[in-house]
């Protein structure tokens, strides 16, 4: 079944459209980056499709249910582009918030925190409060407490963008590894044009005023990408296709047809 | 246990030597100027006046001591109860709180006479009111501010599993507006005994420490009222630092409060 189905979708606010048109299918175990400017309407696109905006017209469904259905049974889990860790929970805290939230019993939260912990290599930091972690351990700490319960879908909003690129490349391949064990589907924002192709089964470029899609671009590398993917000459030509796709999109604004 | 003072002795040497020095300066410029005992009297005399009267002291004090205690409880206990009425539904709150900003400016203690009419002087629910309405305002102002400034994204991540304003107050709001509930209740410490015992000038039970440091100053016994005031500070700075404690217990996530 379509894990995201949106159609014919726009978002006003006030004046601003800051989405139009939009039209967007994913398929089960997708991996699809939005790439565009700043305030094409990557974050909004995202917001609407976890429920937590009313889009002005259109409609969006999550696993064949009402975009409000799929948020209530927590089909969905996100990263903002900051952590939002809370202060006041320790690391394992925070990723049971959502157990806790599910009311699973304890056993089964201290279970499913360790393993999520392991996954994103947080081992020993268990009981350490969010201050006391570096930028990329509280990231990871987020996305750990995403996925914690499962969800299908996963919405990532810019979740690398604050990080060095050494640490960026090492959280992609974390990201990749994750995403091949756990088999859900990733909708992945980026302002980084190689972070897509790199990532992504599939590249949707927006443009902006008003935010709408003005290309599709699937990225037909092997599965799983490793350290030498970003080596290979077909990488190159698919992140010059990306660049394209989107500096037409830019010149589409200039002069609108 | 060395976690809860928060401190190691070097840090607090410098304000121990400050004490110490401001008391040593006041002793001898009494002694140097030979100033009359009714302005102000020796440290020495004070502090020898206070081991003597120690057990009619200390049933005065903790008379007093009772009073503000209960002020504080009843005052920060329903001002925290309403911030969070107000909190949740915010119709109530942008109703009410411009009031409660105006009242916060009002000197509430020139109600204290008037209190002790409604009840007898010689009871403590007249303190227990001045020094509850003293320490309701701080808290309510301090409380509301702490729970209406969640962070939004804080906010969008418990809508994003759904949660309802219950799961919202209890893992959210509450946790963020501690660090203000605990300004405000340390605020209101000092309020509490500042209420009980000025309540107590206009009128108290002949064993509170009001009436002892207000009867001892018309009688001319200078170094017991001195006494009675040395021993409110030190209640008032006991009842501090025990809220201020706790705030250290509870706020271990605070890096400045951990450490
Ligand atoms: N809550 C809001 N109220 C009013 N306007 C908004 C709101 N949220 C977004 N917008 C507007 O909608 C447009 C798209 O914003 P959005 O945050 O989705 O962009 P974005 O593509 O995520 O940008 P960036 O890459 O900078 O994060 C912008 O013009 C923005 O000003
Ligand atoms: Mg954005």
């Amino acid at each position: 079944m379509t894990v995201v189905q949106i159609k014919d979708l726009t978002k006003r606010f006030g004046e601003t459209t800051a989405l139009q048109g939009i039209d967007l299918e994913i398929e089960p175990g997708e991996f699809v980056s939005l790439i565009g400017p700043s305030g094409c309407g990557k974050s909004t696109l995202l917001r609407i499709i976890g429920d937590l905006i009313e889009p002005t017209s259109g409609s969006s469904t999550v696993n064949g249910k009402p975009a409000r259905q799929a948020r209530i049974d927590r089909d969905y889990g996100i990263v903002f582009q900051d952590a939002v860790l809370y202060d006041w929970r320790t690391v394992a805290k925070n990723i049971a918030l959502p157990l806790e939230l599910a009311r699973w019993d304890r056993r089964r939260r201290a279970a499913k925190v360790r393993e999520m912990v392991d996954l994103v290599e947080l081992t020993g930091f268990e009981n350490h409060y969010p201050w006391q972690l570096s930028g990329g351990m509280q990231q990871r700490v987020s996305i750990a407490r995403a996925l914690s319960f499962d969800p299908a879908l996963l919405l990532m909003d810019e979740p690398f963008g604050a990080l060095d690129e050494m640490t960026r490349e090492r959280m992609n391949m974390e990201l990749l590894r994750i995403w091949e064990a756990s088999g859900s589907t990733v909708v992945f924002v980026t302002h980084s044009i190689s972070e897509a192709a790199f990532l992504s089964t599939r590249v949707v470029v927006m443009s902006p005023r008003p935010g709408r899609i003005s290309g599709v671009i699937s990225i037909d590398l092997p599965q799983p990408r490793t350290a030498t993917t970003r080596e290979e000459p077909h990488f190159f030509e698919l992140v010059t296709e990306v660049r394209e796709a989107l500096h037409l999109g830019h010149d589409m604004e200039r002069t609108p047809a | 246990m060395a976690r809860l003072v928060g401190r190691r002795l070097t840090d607090w040497l410098p304000a121990v030597v400050v004490l110490v020095g401001m008391i040593g300066l006041w002793e001898g410029l009494i002694r140097v100027f030979n100033v009359q005992a009714f302005l102000l009297p020796r440290p020495s005399a004070i502090a020898t006046t206070f081991w003597d009267t120690r057990h009619e002291l200390w049933s005065a004090g903790w008379f007093t001591f009772q009073e503000a205690l209960g002020g504080f409880a009843l005052g920060s206990g329903s001002a925290i109860l309403l911030a969070l009425v107000l909190a949740r539904w915010r119709i109530l709150g942008s109703a009410l709180m411009p009031y409660a900003i105006a009242a916060n400016a009002i000197p509430i203690i020139a109600f204290a006479p008037i209190t002790n009419t409604w009840f007898s002087p010689l009871n403590k629910s007249s303190k227990i009111t001045i020094a509850a309405v003293l320490c309701f305002f701080p808290v309510l102002v301090n409380t509301l501010r702490g729970l209406t400034s969640v962070n939004p994204s804080a906010l969008e991540l418990m809508d994003s599993y759904a949660a309802g304003q219950l799961q919202i107050f209890r893992r959210v709001r509450i946790p963020t507006a501690l660090p203000f509930i605990f300004t405000g209740l340390k605020v209101a410490t000092v309020l509490a005994m500042i209420g009980a015992v000025v309540g107590e000038y206009f009128g108290g039970a002949l064993n509170a420490l009001g009436v002892l440091i207000l009867t001892r100053a018309r009688v001319f016994e200078f170094n017991e009222a001195w006494a009675g005031v040395l021993l409110a500070c030190l209640l008032g700075i006991a009842l501090y630092l025990a809220v201020a404690a706790l705030e250290r217990l509870t706020l271990r996530w605070v890096p400045s409060t951990s450490e």
